[in-house]
């Protein structure tokens, strides 16, 4: 179990091994989930919690994934989404680490270029690469940005 | 092409996509493969190309320099050289008054103009007619990098305040139909009766081919510049030819 007492607090069964996202701001749950590239058909046990209160957030959703540890590259690009996510990585019902996420520099292969006229949309050996900045994300091939909507766009 | 007379007078030769094509490199190839492929039979590539981006796709595959000579609705660099060279030779290009005119979304000679200019402390006004203004993410840019963009309903309210006005082509395709093309298109199109009263040394530069936009009675005047620009576009692309092969 968690450090702290279950009783008060897990919506959900506890995991033995596996990732906890938390502190997901409300209602990107799904999102999350879209952008790590885990959708329908995966084969991962999932639970999610939506709009669950939260100290901190007043409201926040939560996802747990049973045994898979999730790398930091791979959580990275939840910053887009969530910038307040913490991952926790749950080993023998022990939150073992738990992180941040950072705003990558650049996102490969997630998000597709709106513009219809980019390179990265057509059958190009080309990943759509988007650098990340205040404003938004720009496309590093035709120089559109995105402005807002990210989860709009990911692939 | 004037890159293909510019490698000619450098001395050097240059092999068309057509010819390309002859020996070989199938339709329906991607750009990528092609590249690949003509890195190892040329020195440099000059590349235009109907998708935004490919230029830098091609950077990424090819073994050789390569020139963006227009990528869709993007960018056209080395025409932007020779357009700032232009003005250059006339006035130094700080600090003027420059006018944008025709179709400012998909004509990537304006966009990479505009963005070069505000380099220079320079007075963007642009004239464009609805639906065809400057894409957001450059007005935005231009003004990030501190630039003045003025947008004005038509050439005549602008016009006097100018240094250089620079004219892109309207394209029909832009248009639902051929009436509403020829009512946009008529009513940007600039005559000697707009020229009155403009700065003495107003240069009226255009990218060529025009379609219409400018009448040609305005080539007898002293502020038609567009045949003397096209010209320009020689010698600048011998240079950067030589600049990426030497
Ligand atoms: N074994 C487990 N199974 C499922 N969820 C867990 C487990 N252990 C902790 N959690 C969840 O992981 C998150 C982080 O846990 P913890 O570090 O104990 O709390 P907090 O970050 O709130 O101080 C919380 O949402 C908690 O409910
Ligand atoms: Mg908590
Ligand atoms: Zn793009």
């Amino acid at each position: 179990m968690s450090a702290k007492d279950p009783s008060r607090g897990l919506l959900v069964s506890p995991i033995k091994n596996g990732t906890v996202i938390d502190h997901i701001t409300a209602g990107e749950a799904l999102n999350v989930l879209r952008i790590l590239g885990i959708t329908g058909s995966t084969r991962e046990c999932l639970s999610i919690a939506t709009n669950v209160e939260s100290k901190r957030m007043r409201k926040k959703d939560i996802v747990k994934i049973e045994n898979r540890e999730l790398r930091t590259e791979e959580v990275d690009r939840i910053a887009l989404l969530a910038p307040q996510a913490k991952i926790n990585i749950i080993r023998n019902y022990k939150v073992v680490e738990k992180k941040g996420v950072e705003i990558p520099e650049v996102i490969r292969g997630v998000v597709r270029c709106p513009n219809p006229g980019c390179i990265t949309n057509t059958d190009e050996p080309v990943e759509s690469t988007f650098e990340v900045l205040d404003k938004g994300l720009h496309c590093l091939y035709c120089d559109w940005l995105i402005k807002d909507d990210i989860a709009n766009h990911i692939i | 092409m004037s890159f293909a007379t510019a490698m000619a007078r450098l001395g050097g030769q240059s092999i068309s996509v057509d010819s390309v094509e002859a020996s070989s490199i199938v339709k329906g190839e991607t750009l990528a493969d092609t590249i690949r492929v003509v890195s190892g039979y040329a020195d440099a590539i000059v590349l235009r190309h109907p998708k935004e981006g490919a230029a830098r796709l091609a950077s990424e595959f090819a073994t050789v320099p390569v020139i963006n000579a227009g990528d869709g609705a993007g960018q056209h660099p080395s025409q932007t050289l020779l357009d700032l060279y232009t003005i250059r030779q006339s006035m130094p290009v700080d600090g003027i008054d420059v006018g944008l005119l025709g179709d400012l979304r998909y004509g990537r000679t304006a966009h990479s103009l505009a963005l070069a200019l505000s380099l220079y402390g320079v007075t963007l006004h642009t004239i464009a007619p609805v639906g065809l203004e400057m894409p957001a993410n450059i007005a935005l840019e231009l003004r990030e990098r501190g630039m003045e963009v003025v947008e004005h309903p038509n050439v005549e309210e602008a016009i006097r305040e100018l240094d250089v006005l620079y004219v892109t082509r309207i394209q029909r395709e832009r248009f639902p139909d051929s009436a509403s093309y020829y009512n946009v298109a008529s009513s940007y199109r600039i005559t000697t009766d707009l020229l009155d009263g403009v700065k003495e040394r107003l240069m009226i530069l255009h990218p060529l081919p025009r379609a219409g936009e400018i009448d040609p009675a305005v080539d007898r005047t002293p502020y038609a510049r567009y045949f003397e620009q096209a010209r320009n576009g020689v010698p600048i692309r011998m240079a950067l030819l030589h600049e990426v092969m030497k």
